[in-house]
């Protein structure tokens, strides 16, 4: 058995059988057996001594519960660590930064506290996955939509915290954004409640943010300031309808008008789906025409690549926009789009899908369908409803016949104009070439549109069952984060193999921000119990180790 | 006494019976709650129909020499489940007992043997 870094093996043994008071010995877990399934499925240290493991893990069903798992830890100096469903794969799993510290499961934490059709509204704890919060809505016939990430199984408390975002309308898909009210046993077990939720008999703690006086919720979302028992998120009401189009434009510098117009859209609200840019030299599916793969693989010219899209019919890059809302309003809002990105000589439409609500079954088959085999514009998410399709990517299937253990997700954050992503592709086509990747092989990339006022690059890094390849490829991450800084680019979140080095960018005025994290991690949590290491803040006793 | 020897075999009798159809009802409450556990941890990934990326990923590895989904499987010994549960494979996570107990494990298990 593992003893946390610091602790004598006397007083985790005493500090266990006070968990076991606490929770119930069978939900204090400490053999290796089971302690071993807190490992991240996706570690980049997978088969490497050093990959982050637990010392036991702990599962609280109460805050009540969590007080006093939080109170003995505080005792014995035990290092915790809070996870809400513990699926963060792609960016740590279940594991702690710091190795040997005791897991805070809040798995069974799962009530949906309260919900509300008139507001919109629900108040859950961390153990409530996305799948959960869908099918009792659902049961209950209720008009709502959950915002859900790519993989349903994750929390929204989890996700939440960790930054994560999902695909209907702007206010919802980013999901720290979308909550509203928060509880927090802090590392000493106090129990706190931000916003409204201070004010008691407050009835609006789901539908007012601030409350008075500085908003202090960011303060536990990729921190390590306390533990989260509770959130509140606004839901998006079920729209009546929903559209899709798509504009394609025929020249390379096309694509600094196109985005240009497309934020002018968003800002103003008139597309207020997920966008997705499209390209014919790269991530699109016209990528394996054979005719292009060659004119690609020769290194082409532009105005040879811009002739071959002429000729072939269809642009040199394409936008696919989204509308929800009533029937009339978005045809009448994808007319106006029409009009704007119209501006753009040489720019051709294509009407896309359209649904009513609720979708009908087969009509959920349909998109899961085009979802998979990429064909379609629309995917669940964009619909609010929970799958795992999006592990059918790197899932073993006929084209990938040597499936990855994972991945390890890099996703610096961009300006939102065409200029940075043509410059992203450069600077990154430079770097693959010059470390060795195959990225470079992959052609042009285009980014994320999760966030409406950036772009983000998600580049997902396979896990290999070879501890030398997962070495290897931690030093081209950490060295592809450094080229991004250079540009000024930086991760929005990232594995906890790589949060010294991302907060090591954040670096404006001799670490200000950093020095900050530190003088608050002192004050609430003097014996640095939480999470430790989570985003680069250490506890004092720990820094510069 | 022929008459309460006859009732004490038939009341022998009756309390076997008793026992096995109980047996029969608690292996089929186990399967019920192995089906559970199956419908809400592996049904995303291994049900049938588009999207499903270890139904599809189990039809590129067998290509019809074994079905792709796992719940038509005749070769699926609790060991292999439970092995497989506990360890993951390629993107399938392994669960933490939070997740799945060490009792829902053995009900699917059972659920998923031939
Ligand atoms: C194929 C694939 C696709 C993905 N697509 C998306 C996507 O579309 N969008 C997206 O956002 N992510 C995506 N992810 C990343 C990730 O899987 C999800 O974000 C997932 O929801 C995070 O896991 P979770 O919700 O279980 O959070 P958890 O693992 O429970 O939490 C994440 C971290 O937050 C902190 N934390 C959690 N709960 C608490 C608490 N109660 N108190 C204090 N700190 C806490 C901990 O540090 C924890 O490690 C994807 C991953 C994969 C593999
Ligand atoms: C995220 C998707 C996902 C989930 C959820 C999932 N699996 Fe899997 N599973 C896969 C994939 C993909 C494979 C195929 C791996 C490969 O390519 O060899 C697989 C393989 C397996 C195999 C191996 C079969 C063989 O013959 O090789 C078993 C058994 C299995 N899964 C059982 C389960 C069970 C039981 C559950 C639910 C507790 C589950 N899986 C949940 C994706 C998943």
């Amino acid at each position: 058995m593992a003893v946390p870094p610091g602790v004598s093996e006397r007083d985790f043994d005493r500090a266990l059988r006070e968990f076991e008071n606490a929770v119930g010995e069978q939900w204090v877990f400490a053999s290796d057996e089971d302690v071993d399934l807190y490992r991240d499925a996706y570690s980049i240290y997978k088969g490497d001594p050093e990959d982050r493991t637990a010392a036991a893990a702990v599962a609280p069903y109460t805050v009540e519960e969590v007080q006093a798992v939080v109170r003995t830890a505080n005792r014995y100096r035990i290092p915790i660590y809070p996870i809400s469903t513990g699926k963060n794969l792609g960016y740590g799993g279940s594991a702690p930064n710091l190795s040997g510290s005791v897991v805070l499961d809040l798995k069974r934490m799962n009530r949906i506290l309260e919900i509300s059709e008139r507001n919109a509204s629900v108040l859950v704890e961390p153990g409530v996955s996305y799948f959960d919060l869908y099918r009792y809505i659902q049961e209950r016939g209720l008009k709502l939509w959950v915002d859900v990430p790519d993989p349903g199984w994750g929390s929204l408390i989890g996700n939440a915290v960790d930054h994560g975002g999902g695909y209907t309308q702007p206010q919802f898909r980013n999901h720290f954004d979308a909550h509203c009210g928060m509880e927090i046993v802090l590392p000493d077990g106090d129990l706190l409640r931000t916003g409204m939720g201070a004010l008691p008999g407050s009835e609006s703690w789901q539908q007012y943010k601030f409350g008075a006086g500085p908003w202090i919720d960011g303060l536990f979302s990729q921190s390590n300031y306390g533990v989260v028992t509770k959130m509140g998120f606004w839901l998006m009401p079920e729209p009546d309808a929903y559209l899709t189009g798509t504009v394609h434009v025929p020249k390379h510098d096309d694509l600094i008008p196109l985005v240009d117009i497309l934020n002018f859209l968003e800002n103003t609200g008139v597309v207020n789906g997920m966008p997705r840019l499209g390209s014919m030299v790269g991530g699109g599916r016209l990528q394996s025409e054979p005719e292009l793969q060659a004119l690609l693989a020769r290194g082409a010219s532009t105005a040879e690549l811009e002739e071959y899209a002429a000729v072939a019919g269809r642009g040199y890059w394409s936008c696919t926009v989204k509308f929800y809302g009533p029937e009339k309003a978005i045809a009448a809002n994808w007319e106006y789009a029409r009009e704007k990105f119209s501006a753009i000589p040489g720019a051709t439409f294509v009407d896309g899908e359209s649904y009513r609500f609720p979708l009908t079954a087969e009509q959920i088959e349909d998109i899961t369908r085009g979802q998979a085999d990429g064909t379609g514009d629309s995917a669940l998410p964009d619909f609010g409803v929970p799958s795992l399709v999006t592990f059918s990517a790197g899932a073993r299937s006929e084209t990938n016949p040597n499936p990855s253990s994972g991945h390890v997700w890099f996703s610096p954050i961009i300006p939102r104009s065409g200029e940075a992503i043509i410059e992203a592709n450069r600077v990154f086509a430079e770097a693959a070439g010059e470390l060795g990747l195959p990225v470079a092989a992959a052609g042009f990339s285009l980014p994320a549109t999760y966030w409406n006022r950036s772009f983000m690059y998600l580049y997902g890094f396979p896990i290999s069952e070879d501890p030398e390849a997962n070495r290897r490829t931690r030093e081209v991450f950490e060295r592809l984060v450094r080229i991004a800084a250079e540009h000024g680019w930086g991760e929005y979140r990232t594995a906890p193999a790589f949060q010294d080095t991302v907060a090591d960018t954040y670096s404006f005025n001799d670490h200000a921000l950093r020095r900050f994290n530190e003088r608050l991690k002192d004050a609430i949590d003097p014996n640095g119990i939480v999470a430790a290491g989570r985003y680069g803040i250490w506890p004092r006793h720990m820094r510069g180790a | 006494m022929i008459v309460s020897r006859t009732l004490l075999l038939s009341g022998a009798l009756a309390l076997i019976l008793a026992g096995w159809t109980s047996a029969a009802s608690a292996q089929d409450a186990v399967e019920q709650r192995g089906k559970e556990v199956f419908d809400y941890w592996c049904d995303a990934c291994h049900g049938d129909g588009p999207g499903r990326p270890g139904t599809a990923a189990l039809e590129a590895l067998y290509n019809g020499e074994k079905p792709a989904l796992i719940e038509d499987r005749d070769d699926l010994l609790p060991e292999l489940t439970r092995a497989f549960v506990r360890d993951g494979i390629s993107v399938m996570p392994f669960f933490r007992k939070t997740e799945i107990s060490d009792a829902d494990l053995d009900a699917l298990a059972a659920y998923l043997a031939p």
